[in-house]
């Protein structure tokens, strides 16, 4: 039931964009985000909707997945059309109903902007759906560790971050046996009025704190006994290998910039 | 005479927010290469007395010497690199997102090269017969299959000492079974110190040596045989006696002659088989 | 209250790519009082015929008959309250659905959502206290102070004050001391007795379910691999080895000293005091080879 919540779950598959470092994928997707802004008419769109479907060729990601991943935030894209269709009162008018009137400048920012918003959606997803939620914990830590010599706590940032992703399925279990326990005892999770069902929520959550707290005090001395003592002295097991192809994106991406600045207006 | 790995002296511990004593003048000494179990009820003091042995909690009054090494702040950690524990919930000490992960954090905590750390982590893996599940993550393995990866990531730091605080009570009994199996294996191997905390006596059977802890207190100190000779004493402890230490006597009870207890099922069936079956 | 399980299929995550077959064909009749013992390995099925037993999962085929309810699969079951009134169930570790302030809360919290009375669920606390061994001086201390083998028996209290007909017990005595196991189970024993409850064991323990079970069923890869009356099922006890489960030692002792001798003791012993007696008896020359 939980499991169709997660959204862009990453799905397996034995592909170029797989295999790239996430440290590269991570800054193709920082610099994408800034790029995109570039674009400002139709031959620039349409070369970032070349580059999007180019990757997501790569990946060899199911368009089920894909569709998957977009449907909870594609009515967003629909509003932001809309909000743009309806307010922009500039250029000629193009269609007229009434007291309802959309310009050409309305059609045009509201095809652009969630054009833009659909590309960057498309491409965030792709991330998390061609990486592992460890590999793109490994790649932060990496790409922010300069950041250390101002003291920023990189290291115990992203073991945060890899303990929480360990226990997530582990908690979810624990939900689901506490929520049936209290359901034998006559609690109704699933129907009532919302006040009852809001009530309904404590005897859940109480024993879940109580639990998840014995479970970090439990961990912590289990971590001790592992001889953890922060991030000091430590070494790597997991290892991120940069390879020609995260290069040769990199060099792709540089061109696509080159292409924006070139033909938009 | 042997030389203690591991021995307590006088050793007495509270908890800040109790009145009571956990732990009160406990002395004892732990030998090289035997399997030592601890047995008591639950209260008993012999959770805490793990805590102090890796040093997670340190006594009151007394001393607790590992190799030679008296344990205290100082020299905590290189003790810990000595003493590896293995804890009750298989779920709470695995901090890997997969097996291998889990069995590298110590690794990497010691800042081992990462080269070692791929040999000895698939060498560790290997003993416990985990080796088949390099990329698992923890939610689709059995509570056995756990313990087992707990105990690679206690072997990988190549330690004398293995404590196992009470690492089979959460398990179904087949998970049981290869948790023990496992380490027997490695004891009889590698001459691995075990020291196990347990409440299971058909477990403890098979050790060593025991010591009966109660209310704190070191109560009785001994072979199994010896041990369980003590029989009703055991229950009134809160404890149990094996199956075949029952059989025995509820055969006396009914006239069958038998020399000694019999702390194995074997031993007392080849007992009846050749000195009665055979006239 | 009677209990049956016709034919019930149980599929997790029907119709998705993660469907996966839990159970299948399980057919279980469990008459009003009886003691059944349902044991298997882990994942063989058994927690999930569990959850069947007060309607937490409907069956995706056959039909669950919980007294006059009849839970049957592709069909909206509305208002499910009565059934779980009637049975209640402790599951593994209960203790962790402790939450309420007070220990008195915590139990009366099943009858309230019952409809119980403030009054009568008070009444019941109180009661239901006694009867799992704990004083009644606790009542207004939180469970959270309380010592691990303390919560267990206020969590089990809590179910015995929802005053149910049938009480399901999931490994009631995982994690506790001997002495605590011994007095969990006599405890429940003394209750089926009492309150002629039917009572439902899902255990690992093939000692208690010889102890205290009338009847045993086997799961095994989600289906029903024996099922019968504990003689009957340790009557064969090869069966049960083949399968990769446990047998009470006293049968497993049994089976070792028949084997070894090459005489038959004539009956399956399930005490240690009878299969003594047999065992005497064969010794003295009372049995022939």
């Amino acid at each position: 039931m939980m499991e169709k919540m997660i959204f862009g779950r990453y799905v397996p598959a034995d592909s170029v964009v797989h295999k790239m470092d996430p440290r590269s994928k991570l800054i193709i997707i920082f610099l994408f985000v800034c790029i995109i802004f570039l674009a400002n008419n139709w031959m620039t769109y349409a070369l970032i909707a070349i580059y999007t479907f180019f990757m997501l060729g790569l990946s060899k990601v199911p368009a089920r997945f894909l569709y998957g991943g977009l449907k909870p935030v594609l009515w967003l894209v629909v509003l932001t059309f809309l909000l743009q269709l309806f307010f922009t009162k500039e250029g000629s008018v193009v269609f007229e109903w009434g007291p309802i009137k959309f310009y050409e400048e309305g059609v045009r920012m509201g095809v652009f902007i969630s054009l833009r918003f659909f590309f960057l959606i498309l491409m965030t997803s792709l991330l998390t759906l061609t990486t592992t939620p460890i590999e793109i914990t490994d790649g932060l830590e990496s790409l922010l560790n300069p950041l250390k010599k101002i003291r920023f706590p990189v290291h115990e940032m992203a073991l945060m971050m890899s303990i929480s992703l360990r226990f997530i399925p582990t908690l979810m279990q624990e939900t689901d046996k506490i929520m049936k326990a209290q359901t034998a005892r006559g609690v109704e999770f699933s129907s009532g009025p919302f006040k009852e069902r809001i009530k309904a929520v404590i005897p859940l959550l109480i024993p879940l704190f109580v639990s998840s707290f014995k479970r970090a005090e439990e961990l912590a001395i289990a971590m001790e006994a592992r001889g953890y003592r922060g991030g000091e002295g430590r070494t790597k097991y997991r290892q991120l290998s940069w390879g020609a192809s995260d290069t040769v994106q990199l060099v792709i991406l540089a061109v696509l910039t080159v292409l924006l600045i070139l033909f938009r207006t | 005479m042997r030389q203690p790995i591991v021995s307590l002296k006088e050793v007495s511990f509270q908890y800040d927010e109790q009145d009571r004593k956990a732990l009160k003048s406990v002395s004892f000494d732990i030998f090289e290469g035997e399997w030592l179990a601890i047995v008591g009820h639950n209260g008993s003091g012999k959770s805490t007395m793990a805590k102090l042995l890796n040093g997670l909690q340190f006594p009151n009054e007394g001393e607790i010497i590992v190799t030679g090494t008296k344990l205290n702040e100082e020299t905590i950690w290189e003790i810990r690199r000595k003493i590896g524990m293995v804890f009750q919930n298989p779920d709470n000490q695995f901090v890997g997102t997969t097996v291998q992960d889990d069995v590298a954090f110590g690794l990497e905590n010691m800042g081992i090269p990462r080269e070692e750390m791929v040999e000895r982590v698939k060498d560790a893996l290997k003993k416990v017969k985990m080796d088949a599940f390099l990329d698992q993550e923890p939610h689709h393995l059995s509570g056995g299959q756990k313990q087992r990866v707990a105990i690679a990531g206690v072997l990988a730091l190549r330690p004398s000492i293995i404590i196992l605080d009470e690492a089979t009570s959460m398990l179904d009994p087949r998970g049981r079974e290869e948790v023990l199996e496992t380490v027997r294996a490695l004891k009889d191997e590698k001459l691995l110190t075990v020291i196990s905390i347990t409440h299971d006596l058909e477990e403890a059977a098979k050790a060593d040596r025991m010591i009966v802890m109660n209310k704190g207190e070191v109560y009785r100190e001994g072979t199994p045989e010896e041990i369980f000779s003590m029989d009703d004493e055991l229950i009134q402890l809160g404890l149990d006696i094996p199956f075949s230490v029952k059989m025995g006597k509820a055969l006396r009870q009914q006239g069958v002659n038998l020399p000694k207890r019999y702390l194995s099922e074997e031993e007392l069936v080849t007992e009846i088989w050749t000195s009665h079956s055979k006239r | 209250m009677d209990i049956s399980l016709e034919k019930v299929e149980y599929r997790y995550q029907a119709n998705t790519p993660f469907e996966r077959l839990a159970i299948a064909d399980v057919s279980i009749h469990i008459p009003s009082g009886t003691y059944l013992a349902l044991i298997g390995h882990t994942g063989s099925g058994k927690s999930t015929v569990l959850q069947h037993l007060n309607a937490l999962l409907q069956p995706t085929e056959g039909t669950v008959k919980i007294g006059d309810y009849q839970i049957k699969s592709h069909q909206k079951n509305k208002n499910l309250k009565p059934v779980r009134k009637k049975v209640g169930i402790v599951f593994q570790f209960p203790e962790h659905q402790l939450f309420e302030e007070t220990v008195e809360k915590d139990i009366m919290f099943g009858p309230m959502n019952f409809g119980v009375s403030e009054a009568e669920a008070k009444e019941r606390a109180r009661v239901s206290l006694t009867q799992v061994g704990l004083e009644e001086d606790i009542l207004e201390k939180s469970p959270f102070d309380l010592s691990g083998g303390q919560m267990r028996r206020v969590a089990i209290a809590g179910v015995l004050a929802m005053d149910p007909d049938v009480i399901v017990l999931d490994e009631p005595t995982a994690g506790l001391d001997p002495r605590g196991r011994k007095e969990i189970m006599d405890m429940f024993y003394s209750l089926h007795k009492e309150r002629q409850l039917s009572t439902i064991l899902v255990t690992h323990s093939m000692e208690d379910a010889a102890r205290y079970a009338d009847q045993i069923v086997i799961m095994q890869q989600g289906r029903v691999a024996k099922q019968g009356t504990p003689e009957e099922i340790f009557s064969s006890p090869e069966d049960l080895l083949k399968m990769g489960l446990d047998v009470p030692d006293v049968v497993r002792f049994q089976l070792n000293l028949e084997k070894r001798t090459g005489r038959k003791l004539g009956k399956i012993c399930l005490t240690i005091d009878e299969l003594a007696a047999s065992v005497a008896e064969m010794v003295s020359g009372g049995v022939r080879p």
